[in-house]
């Protein structure tokens, strides 16, 4: 570009209105006293309205596709869509996490600036089209959640948990860079639709140096979704962390990282799919195999879920290496519902207490549906739904994920895909069992902390799993039109 | 169609079926624990209204056409060409009506019975019974297969809350069991898809299929169906899953569950994989015939009465699968094809009866001594004598007496299994010694005999709720057994268009 020109800053209004509402936040809540602290969680539950809206003003017409900054941002359906269920996804974590943090102590107006600015980076690679954006975006992230992760500051495990992650964290974003670094070398541009073309051209001539640089990318993407063998930080993390940033990690993020996913693999890297997807295969079974197995021995409910991830992180990416519009879309689905599923099931953990602490441990819910019934039911539909039982909305995302690999001829993925889940099933069962057939033990006094908002929320949350599952094909449609 | 029909025919009586009992489920369910028997009466309302309303499925029939009835066809999920379609033909109206008949004998059991969490338990058999019909009244593979997985989540809570010491295994091998087969039968159904761009069982059904494909989808179809009924060696999980769970749950399991196993092969296995299921009937008539022998010889040595009959309920269902997949070697388009799997379908019938009932029995002899073991009981005719006639009765029923259902259905498949092949008739026909042998040995040391101990000194007979229930069952039993002409009747166009149907190569 020769010549200096005023972008048009329409399209990236979403993004401004979030910056300057979390900088109000954060300068409202310094004026507060702490019993007036839930007008920060208002007024950040306010900001996520606002900026709904605003994705919705900017929103292009359904099929087209808004850029400025000169390409590098992009504003299309795919965008509107994850993005609208980012809010979402923060706005349940934002309600749930209220009680978590006053018993621990914690309940400070930066856990939620942290977390609308975490927000922010995940709309900016959610809308990031050249490297550049997308590195600035998954960074912005990532500060974001090593504090949050380090908010109980107090807490070794949750220290320790910070370090690890951002130790590894940083690991992986050197490997991202190294990689966009080795791209940015032969191509000479961070554009991702210029990169795309420069590929096609040379991926004859240039095979081994295009495949080179894509392994860094796929590692540091790896990473930071949480596929085997690039998985290690995560177990430590889910369950280092306070409750509610493992909600947090476990649910807004990976749609984040699935649409940094798409802009990566699909937007740049489309020309190396044969490359990518071979890799994405062996990761996608290493994935589900380790993650499935060995979170059969786990005690800890959240080191449990940790794997659980893994093992989904496994399943989206069987999607992903379809690379085909129903591959995609159904990938979409699987992170999106997977995202509102995990939100219920840490959600009631979150609530739980047990002997005054709070629930970590999966005996911790011994006899649940004795003292608390209700939210024995809504745990146990969020864990058959990860299962993927009908008629849960986790079973409709599997049947469309293997759909998509049984299309492009790879029934046998399909195949081990579903044994692998019976595998998993096993795990999710053992919890339902220690809810409901377990009877609590003498002295283990569960207590839930019982606030109407969050009962009504967290039941609207867990039954819209059944809801969808039953009536799947509104979302469906939505990420099939993302990708058209 | 007449006047009497179109009062009916406007309503979605099938979508009626399925989801009556489910809405009863929840209502139970918000009744609460504090209520239990308004929730009791809540849950009797339900099963019999839904028992009501699939009575005219019945009497408004057309028994002369094999064509789907009763049909309600919704879009459900377009972009997969999945749709809400129900449908019944001959092979599956009884088994709703069985279904919607057993579900209320069930609900009377738990009567006083079931003091624990009393609605939890009554919303389970609710909400299982509209995902047992909707299974068999299915029209579409996936809205089956959606019922088929639905069903274990309820009875997997069943045998675990309220079933015996060991529950949680059972539970757990039941569901993990159960699962790892229907999962392989799901890969299928996609790939299915794939090729035929139609997830509705008539368009499988007529699809084109090359051998290869055919077996390996034949064998998925076998994981998830062979489980289900079971057939040996994948029924290793019934026994457990009956002798832990409550009678309720055995008998639902027994009457109905292992049904959908049989139905799932004359519904996919045959008319989806012909050509497959000639080439390897020999393994299915291998697995049938074990059934019969082995594991009747297994039963025989029990000592545990519910175990007793849930090895007998595998040799039982190994008639019906021998029935179903021996039509090859006697020819698709002879009589005794018909005979086989009429035989089959009606064995199936009647073993829903015959089970539900043996294992109401022993519910009722557990609910006092709150024992099992067959050691425990002896002379119990003398305490219990009403009781004492129904379950000699039932026995004799078990055993395959002439003039009982459970007669009919295997005289009929013997008989047919003769025009294949001397010795499969031969092999099955030793169930009728082997058959009367465990049962009646049962019955004689737990019946009949001088007064064991004390505990058995101070039973006291069945009253009206138990002998109403017992009662129902023996009249079905008497019914089916004197005059089978009616099921036989409205099944008969269905299995013939059936036969037509697989004598016809796909390759």
């Amino acid at each position: 570009m020769t010549s200096f020109m005023q972008p048009n800053l329409l399209p990236a209004l979403p993004e401004m209105v979030m910056l300057a509402m979390a900088c109000l936040v954060l300068v409202v809540d310094l004026f507060l006293p702490q019993q007036k602290r839930g007008f920060t969680v208002l007024l950040s539950v306010l900001t996520l309205a606002l900026v709904s809206w605003a994705t919705l003003f900017t929103a292009p017409a359904a099929g087209a596709v808004i850029t400025t900054f000169g390409g590098s941002f992009i504003v299309d359906s795919l965008a509107v869509t994850l993005k609208l269920a980012v809010y979402l996804v923060t706005f349940l974590v934002f309600v749930y996490s209220r009680d978590y943090l006053k018993d621990l102590d914690i309940y400070k107006g930066e856990y939620y600036v942290l977390g609308l600015f975490a927000v922010l980076g995940m709309m900016i690679m959610i809308s990031a089209h050249s490297f550049l954006l997308l590195y600035l975006g998954l960074e912005l992230l990532s500060l974001s959640l090593y504090a949050m992760i380090a908010f109980n500051r107090d807490s070794v495990s949750s220290s320790e948990a910070a370090m690890k992650y951002f130790v590894l964290g940083a690991l992986a974003s050197g490997l991202l860079l190294y990689g966009i670094s080795i791209f940015y070398g032969i191509s000479g541009t961070l554009d991702l639709t210029a990169l795309s073309l420069v590929i096609k051209e040379q991926a004859s001539t240039n095979p081994v140096m295009l495949a080179f640089a894509l392994t860094f990318i796929v590692v540091g993407l790896s990473f930071k979704l949480g596929a085997v063998p690039f998985h290690m930080w995560l177990p430590d993390v889910y369950q280092g962390s306070p409750t509610s940033v493992t909600l947090f990690i476990g649910s807004a993020p990976k749609i984040a990282g699935f649409a940094m996913a798409i802009r990566l693999l699909i937007d740049g890297l489309a020309g190396l799919q044969i490359d990518w997807s071979m890799m994405l295969m062996m990761l996608a079974v290493a994935s589900m195999a380790l993650g499935n197995v060995v979170a059969i021995v786990q005690t800890n409910f959240k080191r449990m879920l940790a794997y659980s991830t893994i093992s989904h992180v496994g399943f989206i990416m069987l999607g992903l290496l379809a690379a085909t519009q129903t591959g995609l879309s159904s990938a979409m689905f699987y992170t999106l519902t997977y995202a509102i599923t995990s939100s219920v099931a840490f959600g009631v953990l979150m609530l739980i207490n047990c002997k005054g602490f709070n629930a970590q441990e999966i005996a911790d819910l011994k006899g649940l549906n004795d003292t608390h019934p209700w939210y024995a039911a809504l745990l146990a539909i969020a864990l058959f739904s990860m299962a993927g039982v009908p008629p849960t909305v986790g079973f409709y995302a599997k049947l469309v994920v293997i759909n998509a690999v049984i299309q492009v001829d790879m029934v046998w993925l399909g195949l081990v895909a579903v044994l692998l889940s019976v595998i998993g099933l096993y795990y999710y069962l053992r919890v339902v069992k220690v809810m409901y057939f377990d009877k609590p033990e003498d002295g283990q006094a569960i207590t839930v902390k019982d606030a109407l908002d969050v009962k009504i929320l967290l039941s609207a949350n867990s039954l819209s799993l059944i809801l969808l599952g039953l009536f799947p094909s509104f979302l469906m449609a939505w990420c099939i039109a993302a990708f058209a | 169609m007449d006047t009497s029909m179109t009062m009916f025919a406007d309503l979605p009586l099938l979508s009626l079926v399925i989801w009556m009992p489910v809405i009863g489920g929840i209502f139970v369910l918000f009744s609460g624990d504090q209520n239990p028997s308004g929730a009791r009466k809540i849950a009797l309302v339900f099963s019999i209204l839904t028992f009501v309303l699939t009575i005219p499925l019945w009497t408004l029939f057309d028994s002369s056409t094999a064509a789907m009835q009763f049909v309600e066809k919704h879009v459900w999920i377009a972009d997969f060409n999945i749709n809400y379609a129900l449908g019944v033909d001959g092979i599956s109206m009884p088994l709703i009506l069985l279904t919607s008949f057993t579900t209320i004998l069930v609900i009377i059991s738990a009567w006083e019975v079931i003091q624990y969490r009393a609605s939890q338990y009554l919303a389970a058999f609710l909400i299982m019974e509209g995902a047992m019909i909707g299974s068999f009244a299915a029209m579409d593979s996936i809205l089956f297969y959606i019922f088929f997985e639905a069903m274990l989540i309820p009875m997997f809570l069943i045998i675990g809350i309220w079933g015996g010491v060991n529950r949680i295994y059972a539970t757990l091998k039941f569901f993990l069991y159960t699962f790892i087969g229907s999962v392989l039968m799901l890969v299928a159904l996609i790939y299915m898809y794939n090729k035929s761009g139609s997830f509705a069982i008539i368009d499988l059904q007529n699809m084109q299929l090359s051998m290869n494909e055919q077996i390996l989808i034949f064998l998925a179809f076998l994981g998830a169906f062979a489980v289900k009924v079971p057939m040996w060696p994948v029924h290793t999980w019934l026994p457990d899953a009956h002798v832990e769970a409550p009678t309720g749950g055995s008998v639902i399991l027994a009457a109905i569950m292992l049904k959908i196993g049989g139905y799932g092969f004359l519904r996919f296995s045959l008319p989806i994989t012909p050509d497959a299921s000639q080439q390897l009937d020999w393994l299915i008539i291998t697995m049938s015939l074990t059934a019969v022998v082995y594991i009747g010889f297994v039963a025989l040595v029990q000592q545990d009465m519910k175990k007793l009959i849930a090895y007998s309920s595998i040799a039982h269902m190994g008639f019906v699968t021998l029935g179903f997949f021996i039509v090859y070697r006697i020819g698709t388009e002879s009589q005794g094809a018909a005979l086989a799997l009429e035989g089959g379908m009606v064995q199936m019938v009647s073993h829903g009866f015959i089970s539900g009932a043996m294992f109401l029995s022993v519910g009722v002899l557990y609910d006092r001594m709150h024992s099992r073991q067959i050691a425990d009981y002896g002379g119990v005719v003398n305490t219990m004598p009403v009781f004492a006639a129904f379950m000699v009765f039932f026995a004799m029923a078990n055993a395959g007496l002439p003039g009982t259902s459970g007669f009919v259905g295997e005289f009929m498949v013997i008989l047919a299994s003769f025009k294949a092949n001397f010795w499969i008739a031969f092999l099955a026909a030793t169930t009728l010694i082997l058959g009367a042998a465990y049962t009646l040995w049962m019955v004689k040391r737990v019946v009949f005999g001088d007064i064991a101990n004390d505990n058995v000194r101070a039973l006291k007979d069945i009253g009206k709720r138990e002998f109403l229930i017992l009662a129902l069952l023996a009249i079905a039993v008497l019914a089916l057994g004197l005059y089978p002409d009616p099921l036989v009747n409205v099944m008969h166009p269905t299995i013939s268009n059936l036969l037509q149907h697989i004598s016809v190569s796909k390759l």
